[in-house]
């Protein structure tokens, strides 16, 4: 099995999958809720009783396809950064970290499942795919699910679905949600009102670093309420279809900031690649809206192709454990801030300045008339 | 006493993102080691009015209303009557209409057919009939050997 420091050393699959458009639509996650039929759920469950699920569970996930040559450990096992590190990749959630004795995380070696043992269902399976690709984690995951389903006796009721510890997930099991990046949303002040709609049809929607709904890095989640009384079909196609409309908005309004105000465009990307570039001392949160201008900067040509790539990786390794874990030791906030800036300024050592009257991506020069379909 | 529900969506909703607040849950449910007896201890006594008990897993009427949350999945038939008003509003539909797990109606003639096969099995001894045991025997064996059941 795989070591901890080898599973970390490589960036997930999801966030350099080169091929994927993820300039909106950043990473598309699936997540279902499983548990055994004899045996009570985690948060209820003696210390003996949930050794006994995970001796269950464990060989079952383990030998899946997917996992071979994966990491597998039981979270009393990690230690509080590495659990952390491992939540700020998303691969396990914060309320599993909190939890030791009795509980196992299982991630398939590139990043793309990852299995929760023991959270607050016995078993929580999440895929994860670059860009807007429910439909593709979906079935993956659901290929996974298929086979523990044969090894492993699931509670199910033909009326209410998959049984689970909290009535919110009962039915389907599934939380489908996407991060998406909406910096053109927000600079045009139609954020409110998209997300808003957004809303209205029943999705959740929230900031992913800040607290409550507020957005650090203009990036936001958009998942699923309902899982009872919709096929898994119904939930995906109606999410892939609203986050399709708000990322068209989104594209709509980055080109139309960029016809309306280019300098105001210009002025933003050329602060926030001056700040990176010479900042001493940053913290989390200046950080993240800066290199959300860089993404933003590299979508609309301002900069060069791979700096995407660039903004993605640091949105990652410029949080706060994996910056521990970078530097081996537990760090004061002032010298997380001092080392973050550190690591960005490397980074961004041969990223030449923004090129102030860009060309779009595909070449067009903004200023010319476009022919129209170009969507 | 005002009721808070600790679950991902509704902490969601009041704006706690701070998932924390889901291990004082896990604190409350119990399960942290050796928590679980000091909970049900300090447990009202099961009363005549509303005390119901899950009787696979010892959950109470008293504990659902607490968390909201479930112990075990034989709750969902003990406490069938309040989930129809806890499902209320919360989802879309009332019946579940997606995914079937993989070979569970496979699973489930198998699991007839085998109890079936166990009973016959019982009375065969009973009879001091061992041919007839030993064949019985058999058929469960293969029926266990084909789909990786032990026991
Ligand atoms: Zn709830
Ligand atoms: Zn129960």
């Amino acid at each position: 099995m795989m070591r901890f420091s080898t599973l970390i050393k490589y960036p997930a699959d999801w966030m350099t999958g080169a091929n994927a458009d993820n300039s909106v639509v950043l990473t598309s996650r699936i997540r279902l809720a499983r548990n055994l039929r004899d045996e009570p759920f985690p948060g209820w469950a003696t210390r003996e009783q949930r050794a006994a699920t995970l001796e269950e569970l464990r060989p079952a996930v383990e030998g899946l396809a997917p996992m071979k040559d994966g990491f597998s450990q039981t979270l009393s096992d990690l230690s509080s950064v590495q659990k952390q590190v491992l939540v700020e990749r998303h691969l396990i959630s914060r309320e599993h970290a909190a939890r030791g004795d009795g509980s196992a995380a299982v991630i398939e070696r590139r990043q793309m499942y990852s299995l929760m043992l023991n959270e607050e269902d016995h078993l929580r399976m999440q895929a994860i795919r670059p860009g807007l690709e429910l439909r593709e984690a979906y079935e993956g995951l659901s290929a996974l699910d298929d086979e523990l389903a044969q090894a492993l006796p699931y509670a199910f009721d033909p009326k209410l679905g998959y049984l689970t510890t909290c009535p919110t997930n009962l039915g389907t099991g599934l939380r489908a949600s996407a991060m998406l990046h909406l910096p053109g949303l927000v600079l045009s002040d139609q954020i409110g009102q998209v997300l808003q709609a957004v809303n209205k049809i029943g999705l959740a929607v929230r900031g992913i670093y800040g607290e409550g709904t507020e957005s650090l890095g203009n990036l936001y989640q958009i998942s699923n309420q309902s899982t009872l009384g919709e096929s898994e079909d119904t939930i995906i196609r109606r999410l892939e279809r609203v986050i399709s409309q708000v990322a068209e908005h989104e594209r709509n309004a980055r080109e139309k900031l960029l016809e309306d105000d280019p300098d105001m465009v210009a002025d933003k990307i050329g602060r926030a690649y001056g700040v990176l570039r010479h900042a001493w001392v940053i913290d989390s949160k200046e950080a993240l809206n800066h290199v959300s201008l860089l993404r933003l900067g590299s979508d609309l040509g301002f900069f060069t192709n791979d700096t995407m790539r660039l903004a993605d990786a640091l949105l990652m390794d410029i949080q706060p454990a994996h910056l521990q874990l970078h530097s081996g030791r537990k760090l004061s906030p002032e010298e997380r801030d001092a080392i973050r800036a550190e690591i960005i300024r490397s980074r961004l050592h041969s990223l030449p300045p923004p090129d102030i009257r860009p060309t779009t991506r595909n070449g067009d020069n903004p200023n010319t008339p476009e022919t129209s379909g170009d969507a | 006493m005002k009721k808070v529900c600790l679950c991902e969506s509704c902490a969601q909703e009041r704006g706690v993102t701070d998932p924390t607040g889901f291990s004082l849950a896990d604190a409350l449910l119990g399960g942290m080691p050796g928590q679980k007896t000091v909970v049900t201890q300090t447990h009202a006594p099961v009363t005549a009015g509303g005390g119901k008990q899950c009787p696979a897993c010892g959950f109470t009427l008293e504990d659902l209303r607490r968390v909201r949350r479930f112990g075990c999945s034989e709750c969902y038939k003990t406490f069938n009557d309040e989930l129809t008003g806890i499902l209320r509003g919360m989802h879309k539909g009332s019946l579940h209409v997606g995914k079937v797990p993989k070979g569970l109606m496979e699973q489930q003639v198998r699991d007839q057919r085998l109890e079936e096969l166990r009973a016959r099995l019982d009375q065969a001894v009973a009879a001091e009939n061992y041919e007839e045991a030993a064949g019985l025997r058999d058929e469960i064996r293969q029926i266990e050997l084909h789909t990786g059941i032990s026991g």
